[in-house]
């Protein structure tokens, strides 16, 4: 089992939409996969229009004292099941703050999901937090969107400095850019060269594009509603290339 | 991930209403139905083992073919679905012989050494619905199914649906259920099995062939009566296994046709003095001849059935230097076979059989007043114990091995009739008796086995050395198995002395006394 996080410490460059199509995508190559919305707000359970709620809140799935497989619930596509949020994911910092070695938490809760999936992708909120400790301890590649601007790659730098203060485990990073505005200089430029330059930028960019924000009207992965389309088109070859790097 | 699984059969609908649109009525405003894709056609075989192994156990093995890759789908009793991917089977097959998966892990402990073949087959038409929540969210599946039979007969099935939830939405899936229970002449649940329906709809059920005697004697019947039911059951038995015997779909036919022909052979011998004069001589060398005719191919598969744990039992030489062996004895068995099959096309054979038939049905059931079924039954396994036990007393340990051979025949007769008569004694007491005989019989059965086998292994050995390209490790790990076979013969022997004690001791007696007695004559 492999565990894949979609992560930034900036909000609104594209995790959910990420986490949502990639996890649709690996599903539809066979693999039996497990989505874990961590997000309050929500967003990847309201795609698959599946309720946000979790029995006992995250306080309940943190400690341990409800099984994981018990609020796991299908997605109406074959092999992809979902953990839904809860808005009490906003306080899953304080649990984990209170648990005996808190940035191994989420990793000892996963390892027994092992058994009935193949990739488990979890989609974080933004921000750093014990919460994203956590996730980067669990996490075999840690998946990162970029707004190709000058400021986000100081985030990109800012993240990967400190995934080098970690201690022990440190997930394999690769960031790709994501809502690229053909009609910006900059945006080109960034996202032509970069990927040249750093290993750890993945080659493939995800476009702005209008159907990719038509997914909260359709609430599907843009790959299942628009299979032919150019959005699709893009997530399916950054799926190949995550595939090929992490799995 | 789908659970929670839930089968349903559909009335039709009022004047041809559809099938979906019944269903659209019956969920309300709560639950809408979208399509799933459009109606795709399958090609359904039903398997099941010649004795039904899989209904017995409450499962259903289907071999689904169409525009999905092939599957093979094992329903167990809660309903819950096994599934494997399987194309290019042919029928008959042992589980063994099906690709690896789980359905097939699973067939191993039903079927064992049965071969599951095809008891009904139909065309269906299969629509995928999906049951959508006030979110629009998919809560279940619905696959609705209209099949046409085609074998054994030509019958159209009732339409039926299975629904099953998606993971952690049960709750929602059990109100459908609630929901589509409601629609008019509904019926849900396992009688609504699709196997049975087909079945039913050409005159035939599930479970009609079993290995065990279905006769159901009454203590007041003349004793020719009951024999002559005894002897069109075992009949019966026989002819059902000669089909499956002829093709070589699996080593039971010929072991049940053997089991017939031996039971025959002692109800001749052991009670046959009640039918006309010259029945017993006439039909006994008949069925002699057919009981001989059977032998060499059984003590073949006895071999080959055997043959893993022979092959894993060896210490000194590797499982792989038996490999010549196991190819001789392959080759030794289709050789046999082929007679064996030749013996049961013969005019000779057909003829037994017609005659044998025409004999018991043409019987008359003799005349009351005269001795009865319970008086038949207690008067020839009383003997047969006195027999058992005289014999057994006689034995030291200084007997040689055709004594104990003896005894175990005198114990086969006796075993016999108490099968043979078994409906007259009541069950309990009667399966008390079978086990303390049982006991002794494994023992004697274990001494013979080994003692027969390293007879056999050295006169296969002596035909392997005529034959090119044998390696003299394969002759030694003959030899070890014969060793073997010597060591656990011994053990046997030494074992006789404390099973035969048991067999004849005072509470085993009371047990065959109170059997005895346990008829109403």
């Amino acid at each position: 089992m492999k565990i894949l996080a979609t992560y930034n410490i900036k909000g609104g460059v594209g995790k959910t939409a990420t986490a949502v199509n990639l996890s649709y995508l690996a599903a539809q190559d066979g693999l039996r996969v497990l989505l874990w919305d961590l997000d309050p707000q929500a967003a990847a359970s309201f795609l698959f229009r599946i309720r946000p709620r979790v029995k006992g809140g995250g306080k309940a799935l943190i400690r341990g004292s409800r099984e994981i497989d018990a609020s796991i619930k299908g997605t109406d596509f074959e092999h992809l099941d979902l953990l839904p949020a809860d808005f009490t994911y906003r306080n899953l910092d304080l649990v984990l703050g209170a648990t005996k070695k808190p940035t191994r938490r989420l990793a000892r809760l996963l390892a027994p999901l092992g058994r009935d999936y193949d990739v488990i992708f979890l989609d974080c909120p933004p921000g750093i937090s014990l919460l994203s400790e956590s996730v980067l301890y669990a996490a075999d590649g840690l998946l990162v969107p970029l707004i190709p601007t000058t400021l986000s790659l100081r985030t990109l730098d800012q993240l990967t400095e400190f995934i080098g203060s970690l201690d022990g485990h440190r997930p394999d990073v690769l960031a790709f850019f994501s809502m690229i505005d053909r009609r910006k200089r900059l945006h080109l430029d960034i996202a032509s060269q970069l990927p040249e330059e750093r290993a750890d930028v993945a080659a493939t960019t995800i476009p702005s594009l209008s159907l990719i924000e038509r997914m909260s009207v359709e609430r599907a992965p843009v790959a299942a509603f628009a299979p032919r389309s150019r959005a699709a088109q893009s997530y399916r070859d950054l799926w190949a290339e995550v595939r090929a790097r992490v799995l | 991930m789908r659970s929670f699984a839930h089968v349903v059969v559909l009335p039709a609908g009022p004047a041809g209403q559809p099938a979906d649109e019944v269903l659209r009525g019956a969920l309300g405003s709560r639950f809408t139905l979208a399509s799933a894709g459009r109606p795709r056609t399958v090609r359904r075989a039903w398997l099941d083992t010649f004795d039904w192994r899989l209904h017995r156990a409450a499962c259903t093995l289907e071999h689904v073919t169409g525009p999905r890759p092939a599957e093979l789908i094992l329903t167990g009793p809660d309903g819950a679905q096994l599934t494997q991917r399987a194309s290019r089977l042919s029928w008959p097959a042992l589980a063994g012989e099906l690709p690896a998966g789980p359905v097939r892990d699973r067939l191993e402990a039903l079927s064992g050494i049965r071969a599951v073949q095809p008891v009904a087959r139909a065309v269906s038409t299969v629509q995928d619905l999906r049951v959508l929540n006030t979110d629009a969210k998919t809560v279940a599946w619905i696959s609705l199914d209209h099949t046409a039979v085609r074998q054994p007969a030509v019958a159209q099935l009732a339409a039926r649906l299975r629904l099953s939830a998606v993971r952690g939405y049960q709750a929602d899936a059990q109100r459908v259920a609630q929901l589509l229970a409601d629609v008019a002449g509904a019926a849900a649940g396992p009688a609504a099995s699709p196997l049975d329906a087909a079945l039913a709809a050409a005159g035939r059920r599930a479970e009609d062939y079993s290995s065990k005697l279905d006769v159901h004697l009454s203590p007041g019947m003349t004793a020719p009566a009951a024999l002559r039911a005894v002897l069109l059951d075992l009949l019966d038995a026989l002819e059902a296994n000669v089909p499956g015997t002829i093709r070589d779909v699996d080593t039971e036919f010929l072991h049940d046709l053997r089991v017939a022909v031996r039971r025959t052979r002692s109800a001749l011998k052991l009670a046959g003095d009640v039918l006309p004069g010259g029945l017993r001589e006439r039909f006994g060398t008949e069925f002699k001849w057919l009981g001989d005719l059977t032998t060499p191919t059984r003590d073949l598969d006895v071999y080959l059935l055997g043959y893993p744990d022979m092959a894993a039992g060896l210490v000194s030489a590797k499982a792989a230097e038996l490999a010549p062996f196991h190819a001789h004895l392959r080759a030794q068995r289709a050789a046999e076979y082929r007679q064996l099959a030749r013996g049961l096309r013969s005019a000779r054979f057909s003829r037994l059989v017609r005659e044998w038939r025409d004999v018991l049905t043409g019987l008359s059931r003799g005349r009351p007043g005269r001795q009865n079924a319970a008086g038949l039954a207690t008067e020839r396994i009383s003997r047969a114990h006195r027999r058992v036990l005289r014999q057994g007393q006689a034995i030291t340990p200084d007997s040689p091995p055709e004594r104990l051979h003896d005894l175990r025949k005198r114990c086969k007769e006796l075993r016999y009739l108490l099968e043979i008569f078994a409906s007259l004694y009541p069950p309990r007491a009667h399966q008390r008796v079978v086990k303390d005989l049982k006991r002794l019989q494994d023992c004697l059965g274990e001494f013979q086995d080994r003692q027969v086998q390293q007879e056999e292994i050295r006169e296969f050995a002596s035909q392997m050395m005529g034959e090119e390209g044998v390696p003299a490790t394969a002759l030694l790990a003959m030899g070890e198995l014969a060793g073997r076979q010597g060591l656990a013969q011994q053990r046997a022997r030494d074992e006789f002395a404390g099973q035969f004690r048991e067999f004849a001791s005072p509470a085993s007696e009371h047990r065959f006394r109170v059997l005895m007695g346990g008829t109403s004559q």
